[in-house]
């Protein structure tokens, strides 16, 4: 390396390099740069020191701080507990009566069952719980499984035809698809079960026709007033309101194709304290019994 | 010869400048690289997980091939909120057998890292077709060419190759019956469930479209979703023992 001089032009000293003739100017990185260089390799040792860094040979350096973002999160999930304290608990051995009867505890449960409805039942029921095509409306009074405490907290847990061995069980059945009816018969038991809830008939429709077959195919599930039945999960067809929808095209696809739609089961999901508090928070949207 | 009078063999020699360029970062990959091959805290052994079957590796590529990655994350962080909102943390072993893994970096939809089971097959589907005919506030495209689009086995077999080459351990068997397998899986009545249900123990067979004949996109998408997060069961899984 050669020697270091002074440049005459700049007033700077060179570094010394000298690649074919040409010699460099030396013009430092800022201070302040520098510094800042230093400190990040410092910050690195650091850090080395506290959290976990160094890979041995059978485990790592753990780090004075002993940090462990699992270890942290069920902290996180303690700490949450407590925060929600005693009440959860006592929400959680309480029966659902006595729930509906303490305001505290009904507040707590409808807090706690609105952020889970959020989370999980939203994307069917929608997020006021109207429902839509299919899902069930939650606001009203018609239930296909029953609207009491108990009976909304076992549909919650154990759901409707989802591979849960406590599942509501039975669906309606494709009454065309099996062959199990003709297409005119499914014409006309249509119009019947349209005539039930005071819908129109279609012209030429055979009202006693209409019935014979309902009480012969419907009635064993639906009731011979066709009133429903809660233990089948058989809806009331003498109301107002259709899951699926009410028009003739749809009644008649309904008997064609049958419906079986699924409720989730939540046991394995949910925590029961949970589940209760969205039974709590389902029963007192307005429709429950 | 001072210290950087030597490093000037280096400067002068673009070969040794490379080698020794090679040479340091060597360093670097071993000691950042080569751990998590032997440390017993970077490989997470758990029980229940298992290769995708044929019609869920099928769905699953469907799922990178309509980009559902770009919105969707399949990665619970271990921090509060999200376990409380979409469950267990995701443990590394539960993507073991993704090539390439789909834990993504951007949430415009919710994670979908345990949303297996948490919604019915016809959820699915309507919503796959239409998201705001149940969900109305939803910024979700509609996907209804999965319903009508035929699900092309030909190639099933190769994506399950393919996945070996890279540390699947799908055997012989498996790739030889994967067209069987693909269809038996979204058909109960198949007279292939059996052997099936032999091949991949616990996975489920079901009509996951609810429309007869062959097998749709949606069958496979539907399948792929409806078992994502549901393999570990988290009964059995030791928290204490697997801290990190």
């Amino acid at each position: 390396m050669a020697e270091t001089e002074l440049d005459q032009v700049s007033g700077k000293t060179t570094t010394g390099h000298q690649w074919d003739g040409i010699k460099e100017l030396n013009t430092p990185l800022p201070r302040w740069w520098v510094l800042t260089f230093y400190a990040t390799i410092i910050w690195a040792i650091g850090y080395w020191v506290v959290y976990p860094a160094w890979p041995l040979l059978w485990s790592n350096t753990t780090g004075l701080f002993n940090y462990s973002s699992r270890a942290d999160v069920g902290v996180e999930l303690a700490n949450l507990e407590k925060i929600r304290g005693d009440k959860m608990v006592v929400l959680g051995a309480a029966s659902l009566e006595d729930i509906e009867k303490d305001p505290a505890l009904l507040a707590l449960a409808r807090a706690r069952g609105k952020a889970a409805f959020g989370d999980n039942c939203a994307p069917c029921h929608g997020s006021g719980g109207a429902g839509a095509k299919g899902y069930p409306n939650l606001n009203d009074d018609d239930w296909l499984w029953g609207g009491s405490l108990e009976q909304i907290q076992q549909t919650i847990q154990f759901g409707a035809r989802s591979g849960n061995a406590k599942a509501h069980e039975g669906a309606m059945l494709a009454f065309g698809k099996d062959g199990i009816l003709k297409k005119d018969e499914i014409v006309t038991v249509a119009n019947y079960v349209r005539s039930l809830s005071g819908l129109s008939t279609s012209q030429g429709y055979n009202a006693a026709a209409g019935a014979k077959l309902f009480a012969d195919n419907c009635a064993s599930c639906h009731g011979e007033n066709g009133k429903g039945n809660q233990e089948l999960g058989a809806p009331d067809l003498t109301d107002k309101i259709w899951l699926y929808g009410s028009d003739e095209a749809t009644v008649i696809e309904t008997i064609t194709n049958g419906r079986a739609g699924v409720m989730p089961a939540w046991v394995g999901r949910l925590d029961p304290s949970t589940v209760k508090a969205l039974a709590v928070y389902v029963h007192t949207l307005g429709g429950g019994k | 010869m001072s210290f950087w009078t030597r490093h000037q063999i280096f400067e002068k020699n673009s070969i040794i400048l490379i080698a020794g360029i090679l040479v340091v970062i060597a360093i670097g990959g071993l000691v950042e690289i080569t751990p998590l091959f032997y440390l017993k805290s970077t490989i997470e052994v758990v029980d229940g997980v298992r290769p995708y079957t044929p019609l869920e590796l099928a769905g699953r590529n469907i799922y990178v091939r309509e980009g559902c990655y770009l919105c969707h994350s399949q990665m619970i962080r271990p921090l509060r909120d999200e376990v409380e909102r979409y469950g267990h943390f995701s443990l590394a072993a539960e993507s073991m057998y993704d090539h390439p893994f789909q834990w993504g970096s951007k949430r415009t939809g919710p994670d979908l890292a345990r949303v297996g089971t948490k919604y019915s097959d016809e959820w699915h589907v309507t919503h796959l077709i239409n998201p705001r005919a149940i969900v109305p506030q939803s910024v979700m495209p509609g996907y209804p060419f999965l319903a009508k689009t035929e699900l092309d086995p030909e190639a099933i077999a190769d994506h399950l190759k393919t996945n070996r080459a890279v540390g699947v351990p799908y055997n012989e068997e498996q790739i030889a019956n994967a067209v069987a397998d693909l269809k038996a899986q979204a058909d109960p009545d198949n007279a292939g469930t059996d052997a099936f249900a032999k091949r991949y123990p616990k996975a489920v067979i079901r009509n996951f479209d609810g429309k007869s004949g062959a097998p749709t996109e949606m069958d496979a998408l539907v399948a792929y979703l409806q078992m994502l997060g549901t393999l570990v069961d988290f009964k059995l899984y030791n928290e204490k023992a697997n801290l990190r």
